[in-house]
């Protein structure tokens, strides 16, 4: 089977990057990775790529194909080419290329330091080990299987417009730490992870590190279940929980959202800097007839028929909470 | 062909154009609609990060209401599309789940069965409608116009659960429709990216550089206009176009238009009944240029 490859090549310490055209013939079942070891081995022995177990364990070959972040051991050639088009091969995103495919992954383990990556616990040592429950590690162990290959750092949107974004995969491993029962400092991990700046209300629920992460972490469902920790743990003076609260409270009320208190509500009704700041946004939304006022005013904004069924549902699993929380 | 039809709020809300054009379309195209008027709101994917089970039982209230109706469920909205499919799975897969659910359900004479189809109206044009049969009722195609699609996060992602394996093209559908109506769709970085709207009141930087730099490399690529299947991605990119533009620091000006707008036009509708006028960001020269091609 004859495979073309489009390959980004980039010296070190160099901005400056080009294209490099390859053609290899490989059998039928041969990965990304087996093509790129024929050419450096077999026609192009300057192309740097980085990789060891070839079985999807070790993460090291994590890179873009086709624009999306992929494990190249794991990506069938065949299943990546597209026609008379070749297939295009580049170093993972959101961090600076060492060379070629090869990327400086610092960036990312600068944000897995940031989040305190081991289990703190002041309490007495206990005589042998600390157990715990099968459960409990069941809830963390999603988390746990993450190989830190960096596919979902390279194509997390929000790291692409502000790299103190904490970003998916050390959020990952952040649950893991929150989630598990040997740790005493979960309040203040929650606490730090939802006051920093690229804390955890700054994801977007994108769902592209859902979408490329090789190990079905999806880091996205684990900087959610921060979220829910936060809450659940009377961590809620931020933007992020108010817009939540704000949310839920409208379709309570009406069953349908409440455009027009999201935004006040969210960020504080007396965040006068904030709310004069909107003011401009809100004047142009009324102009273009789209700014829902009339939702301000009582007797002109009415709840669906069903309002009540709404509110049962909304009080029922509230007071269930309530019941697991004690 | 006949739909319980969910407009999601904000189609009620900062987006009647939405509303009001989708309602015209479907009439033109003979998509009957049959509105859900005591549907809830899906939660937008907020409920379910504090309250996932609450968000769960109201989006089951809302697929038993579109099953009373006795129809497929079909919605307008990206987001809706997401939360709905990501409900409907969870539900479909864990039957002891889906009886709790029921449960409460049960007291407005309500139960979710599993199998109701829900899609968004995009992939109702494609896959029901046909690209051929919307062919031959394009009266005004929208020649020379290039369109940039922009999908909004939760109709492509996640893919295990948006009907991917069994639709493969629904990332493609937009383009396709684009051509089908005589437009020229624009490829560009950022079409299957995250607008930002979601942390809008959060982080207000980040959202509005998200959205700026979509807008921009669209630009860059020679679009006139946006085309969005997602009123929530509408309102970031196009309410939130000028504050945009203030934080990445570039002009940009490029209209953004409802799907259901798109439709409309080339169908020969009045772009005034479309409520082309209902945006930030002025559609003149969109409008310009599909007239122009008329009378050319």
């Amino acid at each position: 089977m004859e495979i073309r490859l489009k390959v980004r090549r980039q010296e070190a310490q160099s901005e400056y990057s080009s294209y490099s055209d390859y053609t290899v013939d490989m059998p039928e079942g041969a990965t990304m990775l087996d093509a790129l070891l024929q050419v450096r081995d077999y026609d192009d022995g300057s192309l740097a790529l980085r990789y060891s177990c070839r079985s999807s364990i070790c993460g090291s070959c994590a890179m873009r194909v086709n624009g999306r972040a992929r494990l190249a051991c794991k990506t069938k050639a065949v299943d990546m080419a597209n026609g008379d088009e070749p297939i295009v091969v580049e170093p993972l995103g959101n961090m600076p290329v060492v060379k070629d495919l090869v990327t400086d992954m610092d960036v990312h383990w600068d944000k897995v330091r940031q989040i305190t990556p081991w289990v703190e616990n002041s309490g007495p040592e206990p005589e042998r080990e600390h157990l715990v429950t099968h459960e409990v590690m069941l809830d963390v162990s999603n988390a746990l299987s993450c190989i830190q290959c960096g596919a979902c750092v390279s194509d997390c949107p929000v790291l692409e417009v502000d790299t103190s974004f904490i970003g998916p995969a050390a959020f990952a491993k952040a649950y893991r730490f929150v989630g598990d029962p040997r740790d005493d400092t979960t309040k203040e991990r929650l606490q730090g992870l939802s006051a920093t700046q690229g804390g955890i209300w700054d994801c977007t629920r994108c769902n592209m590190c859902v979408e490329v992460c090789p190990k079905d972490i999806r880091p996205m469902d684990r900087i959610m279940q921060l979220r829910e920790k936060a809450v659940a743990a009377g961590v809620k003076e931020n933007i992020g929980v108010r817009h939540g609260n704000s949310f839920a409270g409208s379709v309570r009320r009406l069953g349908r959202l409440d455009e027009i208190r999201l935004l006040p509500e969210s960020v504080g009704m007396f965040n006068v800097p904030r709310l004069l700041s909107e003011l401009p946004g809100a004047w142009r939304l009324f102009r273009a007839g789209k700014l829902p006022w009339q939702s301000a005013i009582p007797f002109m904004h009415k709840p669906i028929p069903g309002i009540k069924h709404v509110q049962r549902l909304y009080d029922q699993a509230r007071n269930q909470k309530k019941e697991q929380a004690k | 062909m006949k739909y319980a039809f969910w407009p999601g709020c904000v189609s009620k809300g900062a987006c009647p154009e939405l509303y009001e054009s989708m309602i015209l379309i479907s009439a033109k195209l003979g998509i009957e609609l049959e509105e859900m008027y005591d549907g809830n709101c899906t939660g937008a994917g907020v409920i379910s990060e504090h309250e996932p089970k609450l968000a769960d039982m109201l989006n089951a209230r809302n697929f038993a209401i579109a099953q009373k109706m006795g129809h497929d469920l079909v919605n307008i909205c990206s987001t809706c599309q997401g939360v709905q499919s990501m409900v409907q799975e969870k539900l479909d897969r864990d039957e002891e789940y889906r009886a709790e659910i029921n449960a409460q359900l049960a007291e407005e004479g309500l139960e979710y069965k599993p199998g109701l189809t829900i899609k968004n109206f995009m992939w109702v044009l494609v896959e029901d409608y046909g690209l051929d049969k919307l062919k031959e009722q394009v009266v005004r195609p929208l020649d020379g116009l290039r369109c940039g699609p922009f999908y909004g996060c939760y109709i492509l992602r996640p893919s295990r659960i948006l009907g991917m394996e069994e639709h493969p093209e629904r990332d493609d559908y937009l383009e396709q429709i684009i051509e089908a109506v005589g437009g020229t769709a624009v490829d560009y970085e950022g079409k299957d990216k995250c607008c930002g709207f979601p942390i809008l009141t959060n982080n207000r930087k980040n959202s509005l550089t998200q959205a700026g730099t979509h807008i921009g490399s669209a630009k860059d690529q020679g679009a006139d206009c946006l085309v969005t299947p997602c009123p929530l991605c509408h309102l970031n990119l196009d309410a939130q176009q000028p504050s945009a533009a203030e934080v990445i620091q570039r002009e940009l000006n490029v209209p953004i238009i409802h799907l259901p707008q798109l439709i409309g036009l080339a169908l020969g509708i009045d772009p005034k009944l479309l409520r082309m006028n209902r945006h930030v960001v002025g559609t003149q020269a969109v409008l310009d240029k599909v007239l122009a091609a008329v009378e050319a």
